[in-house]
Formats: C-alpha cells, sequence, structure tokens
C-alpha cells in the first residue's frame, strides 16, 4: 500500500509540480488566515492581527523553499534550472558560444568520423557465420627465413595435399582472388570485362554464406566435366541484368563459353574483393594439371577451424604436410616447406591498420587542441566576469555550485557541439565512402549505436576537460583581490593570463606534431610518385584487355595476328606516336614469374631454384614506353610462333644472374624452352615503392599470350585517343572489351591513392590545429593587450617608441608559441617513429620538415600576433588612460 | 519546559502521525490540537510543521485531500495511511524505550 501511494505521489511532483507549488501557497495562506482570525478572536485590532500573525509566520519564502526541499525529484528540477540558467548565460554571449560550438564541432565531428571508419573496418567482425574460425592460409616463399614472401599464395596441388591430410580444419576452400572475365554483350549491351574469382565448390558453405537468389555450387559442379556455372553479384545482377529474378538457370556467355547462371549474392557480400562481380567454379576451367602443380603459386585459401582449435595449431599441421611434400621433392625448389596464416579479418584489412590508427590519434590531437581552445575561451570569460563571481561567492554560493555552472555551460557546449560534429562527420562518413572506394570493407561502414555512444563519451569527455581546466584559474583566495582591484590595477586577471599562456603552448606543441607528421607524410607521398619507375610517364594511355580463350586459342597463331593488325591499326591512328602491348605496364603489380636457369653456367646445387618475372611483349613495346634498350636489339618480329625462342633480360636480371660476362647470345631455358638473350633493357618496378626485380620478357608473336595492356603514346592530348583506338579494336573483334582505360600518370595515382589519400587527410588536420593555435594566440594577446591597456598608455605618455611597444607587445606573445614550439619538437622526435613504417625513402628526422615546420609556425604565429600587438603600439595615452 | 523549537524532528513526526490518528485534519488543526493537549507546552512553529507534513505525504504515511474546511473554505486535510499506522506503532515503541532508558540515566543519583 504504501509503495504504491509513494509511487503515486512521486509521479505527481514529477508531472505536476507547478500545481503542487500553487496548492501549498493555498495551503500556507489558509493557515495565515486561521492566524490572524485566532488574533482578532483574542482582540487584536485587524491591522495588529495581521502583523502579529506575519511576525510569527516567518519567512514566506523561506518557508515555501523548505517545505519544497522534502519533495521528490528535487534534483531534478534544479538542474533543469542550472540548464537553464546556462542557456542564459550563452546566450548573452552569442559570439562566444558560437566560436566555442564550431571549434568543438570541428574537433568531435573529425573523430566520429574517423572513429566510425576504425570501428566499421577494423573492429567489426566480418558478416560472415562465426568469423573468429576464418583463416587465411599461405606458403612461406622460399627462402625461408626472409620476410618478403612469408604471406605466398598457394599452389594447388598443396591446397589438395592440406584438404586430404590435415586434422584442424572443418574445412579448407581455395580461390584465384584477381581473374578477369569478359561478359559478352546481350540484348543490346557492350561486352564487359569483370573482376572474377575462381573458386571451389565449398568457398560459400566454408565462410558460412548462402546466396540471396538461388543455390550454391555443389560438388558435380566443380569437376572438369561439369558445364560452366556461375554466381553473380548482387550490384552486378541490378545494373546488367535489372535485378530480374529470372536470371536464375538463364545462360550468359563470359570469355565466349556459356555459363549458366546458378543464383545471385546478397548486396553485403564482397569477398574477396570490393570488385568482384562473378564467381566460377576452379576445377571446372582449370586444366587438371595447373591444379595439381606443387611450385605454381597462384591461389588463396581459406580454411575454418574446427572448434577448440586455434590458428596456430592449425597452420602448424598444415606446415607438417607442407614440409613432407618438399622433401619428398627435393629436386623442385620451388615446393614450400612451412604454411603460414592469418585471421581472415587481418588479410583483408590489416594493411590499412597502422594509417587508420595514426590517422584516429592526429584527429585526438585535433579535439585536445579543440578543447584546450574552449579552455581558453572560457577562461576568457572567467576572467571578464571574475567580480561577479567574487561577489556571488561571498554571498555565500558554495564553491561546488560556481564549478557546477561552469561544467554546465561548458557541458552545454560540447552537447550543441556534438551534436553538429556528429552531422559533419555523417557528411565526411559519405564523401570518404565515395572517394575510397577501392578500400577493403568500404561497404561495412556505417554510423551506428557505437559511434553514437562514443559521440557522447566525447561530449563529456570534452565538457569535463574544457570545464574543469577553466575553473582551475579560479581559486578562493582570489576573492578578495578581485573585489578590491581597482579600475588602473595592471596586476588584474595575471593567474588568468599564466593559464592561457600555458594553455597556447600545448596547444602549439599539439600542432606542431601533427604538422611535423604531415609534411613527413607528404614528403614520402613526393617521393614516391616521383620515383623513376623505369619508362615515360607521361602522355601515355594504357588500356586492358583479354582474348577469349575459346577463340583465341593459346599457344596459337590466333592472338598473335590479332595483336599484330591491332597494333598496325592503332599505329595508324592520326596523332599516335608510338603504341605497344606487354602483359603489364611497370606500375601495374607483380604478375607472373617463372623459375630459370642459364644453359651455358654450370648447373645449381638440388634445392636452389633461380626465379625472375615474366612479360610478354611486342617488339615495339620498349620503344614505346620510353624503356632503353642497354645492348642488344628488340625481338625480331619475323620470328613468330614456335620460332620466337628470343628473350630480352632487364639489366638487374644481367648484373644479378650474368655479372661481369656479356649476356648477348647465351641461352636461358624457362617455361620448358631454350630462350637465346637479344638484348638487355633498362629496369622497371612491378610497383612503385619496390625495389626492381630481374625481368625477362618474351616475344608476343610466340602466340603463347592472349591478355595484356595496350600502352599509346601521343604527343597530343592522349585521353583524346581512347575512342579511337577502342572504336580500332572493334573493328576487329565486336566482342572484345577493354577495361581500365587510363593513362600512366592515372594509373599510378591509383596505385598510391592510400599515400596520398593519409598524407592529404593529415596535412588538413594540421592545417585546420594551426587555424585553431593561430585564432587562440590572437584571442590571447587582444586579452593581454586588453588587460595591459592602461600600463601601455602609461608607457607611451612617457616617451615609449610605438615600435619598442610593438616589440614588447610581440615577444610577449610570441613567448608561449615559442615555448610551444621547442614543446612540439621534441614530441615530434618521440612520435615520428610511430610513422616510419609509412614513410617511403624519408628520414623520419628530416632536417627540412622539421625546419619548415618550424619556420611556417614562426611565421602564423608573428601573424597572428601581429594585429594585436600592431593596436596596442596605435594606443592612444589619453584614450587608454581614461577607459574604466 | 523547552522552547517549542527543541522538538527533535523525529518527535514531531510521531506527534502529527498520533493526532491524526482519529480523524483527517489540516494544518493549523493539528498545531492547535497537539497544543492544546500538550497544555500548551509544545507550540508548533510553521516552519517545522509544513516540511513535516510534506515529508510525511512523500514517503507515504499519510495522504492528503482538498476539502472544504469549517469556515468554508478550501483546506488541505491530512489523514492517516495503514502504512502510517504500522510507523506510528513503531515510532511510539521507539519513544517509549528512549524516554524509559532517559529516566534511567536520569533517575540514577
Amino acid at each position: 500500500m504504501r509503495g504504491t501511494a509513494k509511487l503515486a505521489m512521486r509521479m505527481q511532483m514529477l508531472f505536476q509540480r507547478k500545481k503542487a507549488a500553487v496548492r501549498l501557497d493555498d495551503e500556507l495562506a489558509f493557515h495565515l488566515e486561521r492566524q490572524i482570525a485566532e488574533n482578532l478572536a483574542a482582540g487584536m485590532s485587524a491591522e495588529e492581527a495581521r502583523f502579529a500573525a506575519l511576525r510569527s509566520f516567518g519567512n514566506p519564502a523561506l518557508l515555501r523553499e523548505e517545505a519544497q526541499a522534502t519533495w521528490s525529484w528535487n534534483w531534478l528540477e534544479q538542474m533543469g534550472r542550472e540548464v537553464r540558467y546556462g542557456f542564459r548565460t550563452l546566450g548573452r554571449a552569442p559570439g562566444f558560444a558560437a566560436l566555442a560550438i564550431l571549434v568543438i564541432a570541428l574537433g568531435i565531428g573529425a573523430n566520429v568520423a574517423l572513429f566510425t571508419v576504425v570501428h566499421s573496418v577494423l573492429l567489426k567482425p566480418l558478416p560472415f557465420k562465426d568469423p573468429g574460425r576464418l583463416v587465411m592460409l599461405y606458403e612461406h616463399g622460399l627462402p625461408d627465413d626472409s620476410e618478403k614472401f612469408a604471406y605466398n599464395v598457394v599452389a594447388g596441388g598443396v591446397y589438395s595435399e592440406w584438404k586430404k591430410q590435415n586434422h584442424t580444419f572443418s574445412d579448407l576452400a581455395l580461390l584465384q582472388e584477381d581473374s578477369e572475365s569478359s561478359l559478352s554483350g546481350s540484348g543490346g549491351q557492350l561486352p564487359e570485362n569483370l573482376k572474377s574469382a575462381e573458386c571451389t565448390w565449398n568457398l560459400l558453405t566454408t565462410l558460412g554464406v548462402r546466396p540471396a537468389l538461388g543455390r550454391d555450387f555443389t560438388a558435380a559442379d566443380d569437376s572438369r566435366s561439369a558445364n560452366g556455372t556461375v554466381l553473380l553479384s548482387w550490384s552486378l545482377w541490378k545494373r546488367r541484368f535489372s535485378g530480374d529474378p529470372a536470371i536464375v538457370n538463364r545462360t550468359i556467355y563470359l570469355d565466349t563459353k556459356p555459363y549458366t547462371v546458378i543464383g545471385v549474392m546478397p548486396s553485403w557480400f564482397q569477398f574477396p574483393r570490393s570488385t568482384t562481380q562473378l564467381w566460377t567454379p576452379v576445377y571446372q576451367d582449370k586444366p587438371e594439371k595447373v591444379m595439381a602443380m606443387l611450385d605454381g603459386h597462384m591461389f588463396r585459401v581459406v580454411g575454418r577451424l574446427k572448434p577448440g582449435v586455434t590458428a596456430a595449431q592449425g597452420v602448424a599441421d598444415l606446415s607438417v604436410i607442407s614440409r613432407r611434400l618438399h622433401e619428398a621433392h627435393l629436386d623442385n625448389p620451388f615446393i614450400s616447406r612451412r604454411a603460414t596464416g592469418k585471421p581472415l579479418l587481418e588479410h583483408m584489412v590489416g594493411d590499412l591498420k597502422r594509417p587508420l590508427y595514426v590517422m584516429l590519434a592526429a584527429t585526438g590531437c585535433v579535439l585536445l587542441i579543440a578543447c584546450l581552445n574552449v579552455a581558453n575561451l572560457l577562461v576568457a570569460r572567467g576572467a571578464a566576469r571574475r567580480k561577479e563571481l567574487a561577489i556571488r561567492a561571498a554571498m555565500g554560493g558554495g564553491r561546488l555550485r560556481l564549478l557546477r555552472e561552469r561544467l554546465m555551460e561548458s557541458f552545454l557546449l560540447s552537447a550543441a557541439g556534438g551534436a553538429a560534429g556528429l552531422l559533419l562527420a555523417y557528411g565526411a562518413v559519405q564523401w570518404l565512402v565515395h572517394l575510397r572506394k577501392d578500400m577493403s570493407r568500404v561497404d561495412a561502414i556505417h554510423i551506428d549505436g557505437a559511434v553514437a555512444a562514443f559521440t557522447v563519451g566525447l561530449i563529456l569527455l570534452c565538457a569535463l576537460f574544457a570545464g574543469l581546466v577553466a575553473s582551475l584559474s579560479t581559486k578562493d583566495t582570489q576573492l578578495l583581490t578581485a573585489l578590491q582591484d581597482s579600475a588602473r590595477g595592471s596586476s588584474a586577471g595575471h593567474a588568468h593570463t599564466r593559464m592561457r599562456k600555458s594553455l597556447l603552448a600545448a596547444e602549439v606543441g599539439l600542432t606542431v606534431v601533427l604538422l611535423v607528421a604531415a609534411g613527413l607524410l607528404l614528403k614520402s607521398y613526393e617521393r614516391l610518385r616521383s620515383a623513376d619507375i623505369g619508362c615515360t610517364t607521361q602522355n601515355v594511355l594504357t588500356m586492358r584487355m583479354g582474348l577469349p580463350g575459346a577463340r583465341y586459342k593459346t599457344p596459337g597463331p590466333g592472338p598473335a595476328n590479332f595483336f599484330d593488325a591491332l597494333l598496325e591499326r592503332v599505329r595508324a591512328l592520326p596523332g599516335v606516336e608510338a603504341a605497344g602491348f606487354v602483359e603489364a605496364v611497370p606500375g601495374q603489380g607483380y604478375w607472373e614469374d617463372s623459375s630459370f636457369n642459364i644453359v651455358e653456367h654450370p648447373p645449381l646445387p638440388q634445392g636452389k631454384g633461380l626465379f625472375a618475372l615474366n612479360r610478354w611483349a611486342d617488339p615495339q613495346y620498349f620503344a614505346a614506353m620510353g624503356i632503353p634498350i642497354l645492348r642488344g636489339r628488340s625481338f625480331d618480329p619475323s620470328l613468330r610462333l614456335d620460332k620466337a625462342n628470343e628473350i630480352v633480360i632487364s639489366d638487374s636480371f644481367a648484373k644479378q644472374y650474368l655479372p661481369g660476362e656479356d649476356p648477348l647470345g647465351k641461352h636461358v631455358h624457362t617455361i620448358s624452352k631454350d630462350f637465346t638473350i637479344v638484348g638487355v633493357v633498362g629496369n622497371t618496378r612491378y610497383a612503385i615503392g619496390e625495389q626492381p626485380m630481374a625481368m625477362k620478357y618474351f616475344s608476343l608473336a610466340s602466340g603463347e599470350q592472349n591478355g595484356g595492356t595496350l600502352v599509346i603514346r601521343s604527343s597530343r592530348d592522349v585521353e583524346a585517343q581512347a575512342m579511337p583506338v577502342q572504336r580500332a579494336i572493334s573493328a576487329l573483334d565486336r566482342d572484345l572489351a577493354v577495361s581500365d582505360v587510363l593513362t600512366m600518370d592515372q594509373l599510378l595515382g591509383k596505385s598510391t591513392l592510400d599515400e596520398s589519400f593519409n598524407a592529404t587527410l593529415l596535412a588538413g588536420f594540421a592545417v585546420l590545429s594551426l587555424l585553431l593555435a593561430a585564432v587562440g594566440l590572437f584571442g590571447v594577446l587582444s586579452y593581454i593587450v586588453a588587460q595591459r591597456t592602461s600600463e601601455i598608455g602609461i608607457r607611451i605618455a612617457l616617451g615609449a617608441q610605438r615600435e619598442q611597444v610593438l616589440g614588447t607587445v610581440l615577444l610577449d606573445g610570441l613567448r608561449p608559441a615559442l615555448f610551444g614550439l621547442a614543446l612540439g619538437l621534441a614530441g615530434s622526435v618521440a612520435v615520428v617513429r610511430l610513422i616510419r613504417t609509412m614513410l617511403y625513402q624519408t628520414q623520419p628526422l628530416d632536417p627540412t620538415v622539421f625546419v619548415g615546420v618550424a619556420a611556417a609556425l614562426l611565421l602564423v604565429a608573428t601573424a597572428a600576433c601581429l594585429i594585436p600587438a600592431w593596436r596596442a603600439s596605435r594606443l592612444d595615452p589619453m584614450q587608454a588612460l581614461r577607459t574604466e | 519546559m523547552g522552547k517549542p523549537n527543541d522538538l527533535v524532528q523525529g518527535t514531531l513526526d510521531l506527534l502529527i502521525l498520533k493526532t491524526l490518528l482519529p480523524q483527517a485534519m489540516h494544518g493549523w488543526a493539528i498545531a492547535k490540537r497537539i497544543q492544546q493537549i500538550s497544555g500548551e507546552v509544545l507550540q508548533v512553529q510553521q516552519g517545522s510543521l509544513y516540511p513535516a507534513l510534506h515529508r510525511l505525504e512523500q514517503q507515504g504515511w499519510v495522504t492528503a485531500e482538498w476539502a472544504a474546511s469549517e469556515t468554508g473554505r478550501q483546506a488541505k486535510f491530512y489523514s492517516l495511511t495503514a502504512a502510517g499506522c504500522g510507523q506510528l506503532e513503531s515510532e511510539t515503541a521507539n519513544w517509549n524505550r528512549l524516554s524509559a532508558a532517559i529516566d534511567l540515566v536520569v533517575t540514577q543519583a
């Protein structure tokens, strides 16, 4: 009974507080009336009765308050009052409030945006069943002790042995990641090249995913004799097949071969890459010989661990199997003897970890600077309200109460800034997702509950930090001095000034750290882009194409004739200076390699093997790309098909494997044939940022290669050549599609997108911090000048030169900046070690960057201090002395 | 003969609850009744009466409703709840124990 009555009372007090207050007034009025009546009955006059009653009644306001103090939900009412009061005080200084909110919004917005990315990409588990048990497996390439090839692709034969002999995995699936398929045109649609993946039939079951439409592969689909089957991606289905569910069981043509569509994958499924659009069974496509190879590394293997088995145990189990294979074929130096593994999530996003965390730390710095700035602003306001606060404290306002007020103000600012920042973050995330569609798991980036909780946490942190730091500057002992302060006192707010200067020094220090980091990343990126890749990169257009195997059998005359005809036509186009064809241009990636031995050299000891990169190229390719022919010549175009037994080697090949001898005329035995070395060409890098590797070039006229990159050099606008070239191609073969039409500059830019993005973003943060610090510096110095107006006025009146005044004030303002600079440089020395792995050919302690940053900061600081200093020097002494 | 404001908060609660036992009353009547029964010794001030009444109401030991008073004006009448009766008993027992103990100490020569 009591419980319900109490609850009812509490509800009433919560929702009908005003009514209860009015009722209380009525109750007290009634009591007063009866008292007056009693007094009248006792014989007093009307006036006397009233006065006597009131006197005995006491202070009505106090009475009311004491009665109300017993009500429940008092704390809520008090908080409501404080919030209203906070709004009012902030409303009286809208400029300050707007500035503070903007600053906090920028700081929180940047943090929340980056946290969204970090949380979605690095921390959220993969959208597969029980993703913690999925492992990506690799072979450790030889030599065993070098880290370079520790996570190498796996050979088909090794996978079969792993699958047969392992005890630790419930399922192992294999896939080839980077295939391309040409989807034939149908129903008026042009053919297009799509990224595809070939996989074993159990890939989806290993991952624990089901197609959204249709069915999964079965073991029957994954054999050489089966009919072609394919799974489509959701986006491809929507875009190309209008999202028609009748696509299931229809036939499409990939590389001119028929494939039955058996299903469509869910929209969120992006494996192995965000660009994969098709999945086909691997055993159906690849010849048995290729799949049985133990030394031909080309596949990725995903495994699902059995319950209770750790990844280390699984990898160790597979290593034992690998070792057995290695020992059984000691004459073959390319069979690995160790397996390695990584959690699947790590495989997909491991590269992004360090850059993302560095960015997150940078936004943390920006937020800290923003908080320091707001604290600075709050201190300034506190200084302005010094007398008011002193009076309130003297009248009995508890210290805690005043502190609570400060915190409430700072909380209101943070909350408003946080809300605005969340909106900014939303926009930033959308922009980021649009810009970096290439990033792993970019589809998973969403603002969700965790992000919202993080935002709330940041708001509270900001409020506490700014509020507490700001209240540090007020002390009880200053009450008397604050009240006694005469208008002329120049000692006004010394503690405030000191606090503001130290806050400023901290801000500048953090800014310097960010600037140094950004400077290093920018320098590293510039080094990366300007690194000589070994060929011409200006005015060169590239496009990729693949000849479907069904129509252009390799090896055979089909491909060789096609490329001859194509290059003839392209070279005949107006404006085309040179054209060539190669398997992959420099910067396009590793592609393939093969083992070899020099015929004239003594045989290698057992277990030792040499390998170098392979490229098929047409004879005029080197000239077209500006790769210098250092010795000998390019291929003889009249030697075709099986007569094409010439090989051209790169300079590093010659230096590494034929040192001190003339390579021309020597023979190389590779890919089961003997080739004669006819030329040595300059080195090229297969990827930006990598050392040039030994490369061997084969003639395209051999008819072994049916795909690659067409390169076109033009003195005029090379991009305008794209359409004429594509027309020439379709004139030769209507069904052929080209993809990745990019100039060399664009291609290289794409491959360095990560570095450029990181450097630009960090530079943006650094510039933002610099701006905040400059504004802070300006504010502090203006404040100091305002405080010392009368002092400066006296100085000028007594004969100080204006330049002297300018100099003194400027120096006064620059001192915290200089102190901050020193702090920042010292801090940078420690911090840059963390980004060492992100730098290319740049020392972490690069003197140019450090000096540059110091100079930039001094420049900006001087500029920021100049205006208040100049204003101080222009003070009219009479005005100054008359103020206040 | 203590000053009226010497009443400890706890004892005021006890007095109010006891006074409300027979019938519902408004604040003025409660004060008058206590004064009357105690032989003009205990004069409850408004400053302590109304906070006490409101606290008792928040705790659920008394309940209140507005009704017409003797003079015809609306007044807030407090009445004891069942829980309040129980509280009254326990407070009375406490008071008896306390006063007996004080008695013992004081009469100890």
